[in-house]
């Protein structure tokens, strides 16, 4: 298994104004990770997170504060966002959207869609072979060759989803970000989306970034999991071993929160955050735990000492000072 | 969430685009019947513009076909003039001009304004600001007194009327551009037409603005009235077209000072023909809003 | 239901219809439910299969094209649809409450969120001045909101969503009223932030002993948090049942492949179902009886008839010719026609 993509030390910082004064927001702040060949990882966290600035960082849609990416050994964090549209290596790194009514242009048909992604980015130039690619990619996600001439207010949120899929991976890229990509479609229509990720992850071979605050579709699809908190990655792992013997107050807090909890799982209505606000993601303590607040085991050490991302067991790590179970 | 947007069993189900365009314009007009009358007057004034000089009954520009200050009678519907020209063959003939000056001052200003709003609204920064102080100072002046300023200082030539007139309509222009872009270049597929391998231009070229398009289009429609407006009213205080040229403008310019003296045929018809020019296209003008963007219907 | 309880909000037969410039929208037929006194009941189906529309039309704030064709909603006995628009005004707040999906949008940007509150209770009640100030923020800390006092002044953009929700709910709770409508009140919050909420209203139900009518497209969330459960699909009620019921031994094809696509507790992904086809355009004028008949993987003969509704036990009810268990007592209803 070779590494197709590593993340170090990865900082993303915004400067914001507050009350007159210079601040800065710590979206992401220090990661570290990897993906490897054919994996399919999922990075899971709520709202502010950070999740979706990783996101565009690493498809190069914005530009690092500090860090470095590299994809199959070459470094990628210094191409300037607006360079990466025209840069030989944008064909290799490609995003699935969450809502497919807002990621596809409304003057465009599904055709035009698909189409632009080989013109630009494939050195097809015959009309004829473009066509014949959007018809075999149309084909393979799935979309019904009639659709293809169909305005996005022609068709329905299924349909609109796999016109995403299908220009996304057109130039088969070796690594594909998937920004929750079910979370607007009704959940008769999930499954299929899904199973058809699954189908073309194999059949292409293609290694996934899976995003989503959804732990149960996470656990469906992805090898391995990242759990992100506040700009930095609280604990990872392989999904079944986080998900169902979690060792980070926030995971644990993440799976007992699930109506129903996950079957199996053995967090209970105690490791449910406790009411604090979350903190600030501007200009944060350095020295104190992020979760402190609203984590049921907060002490005094955790008050004084930032805890690290270390490696607990064989492909497991977590940020605590306290992890449950290990 | 769309599920509400039926999926067609078969394409024989689909119905055409024509089949919803055709609805909604029988919703229009249903809500508004004048907008049938706007659009009856657009189709009788593109015609005048198109083919006038050859209906005109009289050579506009000739003097004495007829006694001169003659009121309406069937042989001169519109009366007669001070120099005896017959005043319908010089309605018909002006259209020809007042339209054209408008198309082509709404025309650049649409272009230009568009394009120049279209960049500040995307790439903000400086782009921005000096889009965004140009128009201010173009709209610091009162705009008519500006189009006069414009043309004292240029001549008076039809070209300069063009030129002014689409000078002080370019801040509606740059401000619909710049609003809607700084909107649109935050829309997901904007995002990912750079996936795609847009650079910057080609974003902004190929989806920003394709999707601005009905806005300002909009915003042309109700541009047109005002313009033909402009051009008659410069005329009118004798800073645009010179005589013995035909526009509505000069035509009642001259007229005013018989109205006095009881001659009101020479400056009621051409204003009435200017009034209903502009009232056609004001309202052409929202049934086109009504028809390309529902959500500002009134 | 039982025919013994009395039910605190009765929807009998209810049809509604919207009528559009492409067509008449059939938007609810036929739909009855009923709630009891302090019960949960939790409305699940798919977006755009009615459920808004129905706890609209309950409120009495459906859309002015909303037309009621047949039925009739009883709230404590008497009919709301003989309810002017002043009688329906004195309900709302006071006996009948609302919280709406996004909390931000429902709440007035421009005015501090203490003084939202007091604008219902000065609405429904006598309280003036201080107490009303008092009330207010008392409220605040019924819905666990941390530092009421303080929070009594914030405008709705200096809150999170979770906490907007909160606000949200006090306000709809200001007046102890007797029935909670919530729709989709967790639908874009966290779900950490969504655990909280929902045991806050559930333990505020239990408190208050007010009714709740849980809205939502999540099976899980209904599953956890209501007594019993109604399945809407197309403006149509297919299965009504106590909650543990209907996941044990769903009756009507629809809930179980819902149940099926819901990914809780799945183990493989293959195990995932997924449902067929969309939802019926309700414009069209050739709709089966059944509107699930066309994406239905049990469809046989016969299912063309109009539905009838059958008791499954005595809890459980289901519409659908061929239900996936047999009715122990057939008590064949009145169809819908």
């Amino acid at each position: 298994m070779h590494l197709l993509l590593e993340a170090i030390d990865l900082v993303k910082h915004f400067p914001v104004e507050v009350h007159r004064k210079q601040k800065f927001l710590h979206a992401v702040d220090g990661l570290n990770f990897h993906i490897e060949a054919g994996e399919t990882v999922g990075l899971v966290g709520e709202s502010g997170c950070g999740k979706s600035t990783l996101v565009r960082l690493l498809t190069r849609t914005l530009d690092l504060t500090e860090g470095q990416i590299r994809f199959h050994s070459k470094s990628i964090g210094l191409i300037a966002a607006r360079a990466m549209a025209v840069h030989p290596l944008r064909r290799e790194i490609q995003m699935v959207f969450q809502d497919p009514t807002d990621s596809l242009n409304p003057r465009y048909t599904a055709r035009q869609t698909i189409a632009e992604s080989v013109r630009l980015l494939s050195d097809l130039r015959k009309s004829a072979e473009i066509d014949a690619e959007v018809e075999h990619c149309a084909e393979l996600v799935g979309l019904q060759k009639e659709l293809l001439d169909r305005y996005p207010h022609q068709l329905s949120g299924g349909q609109k989803a796999r016109v995403g899929i299908a220009r996304a991976i057109v130039t088969r890229p070796r690594l594909l970000v998937l920004d929750e990509p079910t979370a607007a479609l009704d959940v008769s229509v999930q499954a299929v989306i899904l199973q058809l990720l699954d189908t073309l992850k194999r059949e292409l071979g293609m290694s996934f970034l899976f995003v989503s605050h959804d732990l149960n579709v996470v656990r469906l699809l992805c090898d391995r999991v990242l759990v992100m908190y506040l700009g930095q990655i609280v604990e990872s792992g392989p999904a079944d071993e986080v998900f169902h013997r979690p060792a980070h107050p926030y995971t644990r807090a993440l799976i007992a929160s699930l109506p129903g909890g996950l079957a199996g799982g053995e967090s209970s209505e105690s490791d449910l955050l406790i009411g604090g606000d979350p903190q600030s993601p501007i200009d944060p303590e350095p020295n104190r735990c992020r979760l402190l607040g609203r984590c049921p085991r907060g002490t005094e050490l955790c008050e004084q000492q930032a805890p690290v991302l270390r490696e607990v067991a064989e492909g497991r790590s977590v940020a605590c000072h306290f992890p449950a179970g290990l | 969430m769309d599920s509400s947007i039926p999926a067609f069993a078969s394409k024989a189900d689909r119905p055409s685009a024509w089949a919803g365009r055709w609805n909604t314009l029988r919703y229009v007009v249903a809500e508004n019947p004048l907008s049938l009358v706007a659009a009856g007057l657009f189709a009788m004034f593109v015609l005048l513009a198109l083919v006038g000089p050859v209906l005109a009954p009289f050579d506009p520009l000739a003097s004495n076909v007829g006694p001169p200050l003659s009121p309406p009678t069937l042989a001169h519907w519109f009366g007669t003039d001070a120099l005896g020209r017959d005043i319908l063959s010089r309605v018909i003939v002006a259209t020809r001009l007042d339209l054209g000056i408008a198309v082509a001052a709404v025309s650049l200003s649409c272009v230009i304004g568009g394009l120049l709003g279209a960049f500040a609204g995307y790439f903000g920064g400086w782009t921005e600001r000096l889009v965004g102080r140009t128009s201010d100072t173009i709209m610091a002046f009162p705009l008519f007194v500006l189009a006069m300023g414009i043309v004292a200082a240029l001549g008076n030539t039809v070209a300069n009327i063009v030129l002014a007139t689409a000078i002080i309509n370019l801040p509606f222009y740059m401000r619909v551009a710049r609003a809607e872009s700084s909107v649109l270049k935050n829309a997901g597929f904007v995002e990912a037409a750079r996936l795609a391998g847009n650079g910057e231009i080609r974003v902004l070229f190929h989806h920003i603005i394709p999707n601005i398009l009905p806005p300002m289009t909009v915003q042309v429609s109700l541009n047109m009235g005002w313009a033909i407006l402009n051009a008659a009213g410069l005329s009118f205080i004798g800073l645009g077209v010179r005589p013995p040229a035909a526009e509505w403008g000069i035509m009642v310019a001259e007229g005013a000072q018989y109205i006095v003296s009881g001659e009101w045929w020479i400056a009621l018809f051409p204003g009435a023909v200017l009034m209903l020019a502009v009232f056609c296209f004001n309202l052409l003008g929202d049934s086109l809003r009504d028809l390309i963007d529902p959500r500002r219907r009134t | 239901m039982n025919a013994g309880t009395a039910a605190l909000l009765e929807v009998a037969d209810l049809s509604l219809e919207f009528r559009t410039r492409s067509g008449t929208v059939r938007a609810l037929e036929h739909v009855s439910l009923a709630l009891p006194e302090s019960g949960s009941l939790g409305l699940v189906g798919e977006s755009g299969s009615g459920k808004s529309v129905l706890s609209f039309a309950v409120l009495g704030i459906q859309d002015a094209a909303a037309r009621i064709t047949s039925g009739a909603i009883r709230f404590d006995g008497k009919d709301l649809l003989a309810n002017d628009g002043a009688a329906m005004k004195a309900l709302r707040g006071r006996e009948l409450a609302m919280i709406f999906q996004n909390p931000r949008v429902a709440l007035n940007p421009i005015r501090q969120v203490g003084r939202q509150i007091e604008d219902v209770l000065a609405r429904h009640t006598d309280l003036r001045g201080k107490a009303l100030r008092t009330r207010a923020i008392e409220c605040l800390s019924e819905v666990r909101i941390p530092d009421p006092e303080r929070r009594y002044s914030a405008y709705p953009f200096e809150l999170s969503g979770g906490m907007c929700q909160r606000v949200m709910i006090a306000i709809a709770l200001a007046c102890r009223p007797r029935l909670l409508i919530a729709d989709e009140p967790t639908t874009g919050l966290d779900v950490t932030t969504q655990a909280a909420i929902m045991r806050l209203i559930r333990d505020l139900g239990r408190e208050k002993g007010m009714a709740t009518l849980l809205i939502t497209h999540d099976l899980g969330l209904a599953r956890e948090f209501c007594d019993r459960i109604a399945v809407m699909h197309a403006g149509h009620i297919v299965e009504t049942g106590l909650t543990e019921d209907l996941f044990r031994a769903p009756a009507h094809p629809y809930t179980a492949q819902l149940i099926r696509a819901t990914p809780v507790g799945q183990a493989k992904l293959e195990n995932l179902a997924s449902i067929p086809g969309n939802l019926p355009d309700l414009r069209r004028t050739d709709l089966p009886a059944c509107r699930f008949a066309e994406r239905c993987m049990q469809r046989q003969a016969g299912c063309e008839r109009a539905l009838p509704q059958h008791d499954i036990g005595e809890q459980q009810r289901v519409a659908c010719h061929y239900p996936l268990i047999e009715p122990s007592m057939e008590v064949m209803h009145a169809s819908i026609a």
